[in-house]
């Protein structure tokens, strides 16, 4: 599904991606994990097509998407949620999601009908809302939703855009126990369906999410593998997990 | 205030206001209110833009000069058909607004302000230079434009009633425009940048075609304006005009529908009733406008209605 080959992306004299190689096969949810400044945020962006990288490539569905903008990446199923909360404050829950379905449907030069009236908006955006558990709360303002129904919308909107990969950046950043205990339900029963790739500091939830790993390290991949295998291995545990499992 | 109950209010005095002031033997206020409602429109179509996505184009007024100097050189050379004169005015403006957007656009920020003011400079300077349509002292309409007798401009009152129908035609066109799917991915862009390109938009192309409807929308304007005016100078392309338009959709409210439309006539009865009190008028205006920028920060519309969704 995704496949990505030799991604180097330097700031100066940084090295954040390393000649990284990496692999989603269809149907996993893999996750991405490593220390602060491994260079995890830098690889999500070139993935999505917010950074273009020195050198490397990477492929999604059998096309070279190396040098395509964000949006045709969304357009393709490349859909993603930012690490910090990234919504349209002074729209509505409802508003945010079919916003995104919008995007999926077409061009947008259409300048009469009312689109908040559009069944073929509004009726996928409260499914998806549903489905996030969002959906008493469609009509708030996104400015007034709590924190961690923003990080819901996130994740709904990135869903609205009917993905087939999702780019999960952090999703449980800034969450307290109980809302990170649902994003995770959330979360699981979305893998059931989707390809996902999962970046996230939280152990646990990375554990019980994720069919495979990736370990990132100074901008490098030292090891991908099963998580049971991850948690034994050495180099990782050096480098990273220590006290954590 | 309910919305309904404002426009209401604002629609009955608008219409009443000709009977009103021609029996007052006041024609005068006549002419202004109908100078307000054609910049009125100008103030609309930069909402568009500049409320709705949030492009702060400091260059506006440069659509307004393009209709009426497309007006004034078509009359020049015998041209006096309106159906003929209006078309192009709107027409022109939009190719204009179309080379200027497809550059500017592409920045962003004060650049974006910044490149918007020095088109329109250049058009200033252009206009300037034009010795044949009058240069800087400008040129004289020689007939206002013909409608084949179905409307004549030369009656104030039925002039009067067009710029009207024109700036609720306006008004309409930009509330449809805003609530649709464009207006959404419009909207959506200037909320967000990245989060709109992340769900499959690119702006550019939306922002664009906002910026030629705006362009456009402003070109009817200026062909109103000479025709009002009777006489077109390249003042109305100054950057001074160009911060009038802007004022009034930022005095209003940006982003709401009736915003430019209190803001036009806020601030020009303003600067009229001043101006007829004290020369030093300019004194008292620009600390007004500055404190109702400070404490009213959704412009007139902020205090009468609440938020628009």
């Amino acid at each position: 599904m995704l496949e990505v080959k030799g991604l180097t992306k330097s700031f100066g004299a940084l090295r954040a991606c390393d000649g990284i190689d990496f692999e989603v096969k269809e149907g996993e949810t893999h996750a991405v994990i490593g220390p602060n400044g491994a260079g995890k945020t830098t690889f999500i962006s070139q993935l999505a097509g917010n950074l273009r990288p020195d050198a490397g490539s990477v492929r999604f569905a059998g096309t070279d998407i190396t040098t395509l903008p964000a949006p045709k990446r969304a357009r393709m199923g490349l859909a993603r949620s930012f690490q910090i909360t990234s919504v349209y404050p002074e729209f509505s829950a409802l508003d945010n999601v079919a916003l995104a379905v919008q995007a999926r449907s077409g061009h947008s030069f259409r300048f009469w009908r009312k689109a908040r009236g559009d069944p073929a908006l509004v009726g996928p955006a409260e499914q998806v809302l549903e489905q996030v558990g969002l959906h008493h709360r469609k009509s708030i303002l996104a400015a007034n939703l709590a924190h961690g129904e923003q990080r819901q919308l996130e994740v709904a909107m990135a869903l609205a855009t009917e993905p087939r990969l999702l780019l999960l950046d952090e999703p449980m950043a800034g969450m307290g126990i109980e809302e990170s205990q649902r994003m995770i339900e959330l979360l699981s029963r979305l893998k059931q369906a989707k390809t996902i790739i999962l970046v996230e500091h939280d152990m646990d939830a990375v554990f019980r999410l994720a069919d495979r790993i990736s370990v990132l390290v100074y901008g490098r991949v030292i090891a991908t593998d099963v998580p049971e295998k991850i948690k034994m291995n050495e180099e990782v545990r050096r480098a990273y997990l220590g006290e954590q499992v | 205030m309910g919305r309904i109950v404002g426009w209401s209010i604002g629609l009955l005095l608008l219409i009443i206001l000709p009977p009103l002031v021609l029996k007052l033997g006041q024609p005068f206020y006549l002419d202004l209110v109908r100078r307000i409602m054609i910049l009125a429109i100008a103030a609309i179509s930069l909402n568009l833009i500049l409320g709705y996505g949030g492009l702060v184009s400091f260059g506006h007024a440069a659509y307004l000069g393009i209709g009426a100097y497309t007006v004034g050189i078509m009359g020049f050379y015998g041209i006096t058909s309106g159906w003929l004169q209006w078309p192009v005015a709107i027409g022109a403006s939009a190719l204009v607004a179309l080379a200027i957007g497809a550059v500017s656009i592409r920045t962003s920020g004060i650049y974006f302000i910044m490149i918007t003011l020095a088109f329109t400079q250049m058009l200033y300077y252009l206009g300037i230079s034009l010795e044949e349509y009058g240069g800087d002292d400008g040129m004289r309409l020689k007939a206002k434009s013909q409608f084949s007798g179905l409307i004549d401009l030369a009656d104030p009152v039925a002039f009067y009633y067009l710029a009207l129908a024109l700036m609720l035609v306006s008004v309409f066109l930009v509330y449809r425009i805003v609530n649709s799917r464009f207006g959404m991915a419009l909207r959506a862009a200037k909320s967000n940048d990245a989060r709109t390109r992340a769900i499959g938009f690119s702006p550019y192309p939306y922002r664009l075609a906002a910026f030629v409807i705006a362009g456009a929308m402003c070109g009817l304007a200026g062909a109103l304006y000479a025709n009002h005016t009777n006489y077109i100078t390249p003042g109305l392309m100054s950057w001074q005009q160009s911060g009038d338009i802007m004022f009034m959709v930022i005095l209003g409210g940006m982003a709401s529908t009736a915003g430019p439309v209190l803001g036009a006539f806020a601030l020009l009865l303003l600067e009229d009733l001043l101006s007829g009190w004290t020369q030093h008028w300019q004194v008292i205006l620009g600390p007004l406008l500055i404190l109702s920028v400070i404490f009213f920060r959704r412009g007139l519309s902020g205090i009468l209605y609440k938020p628009d969704a």
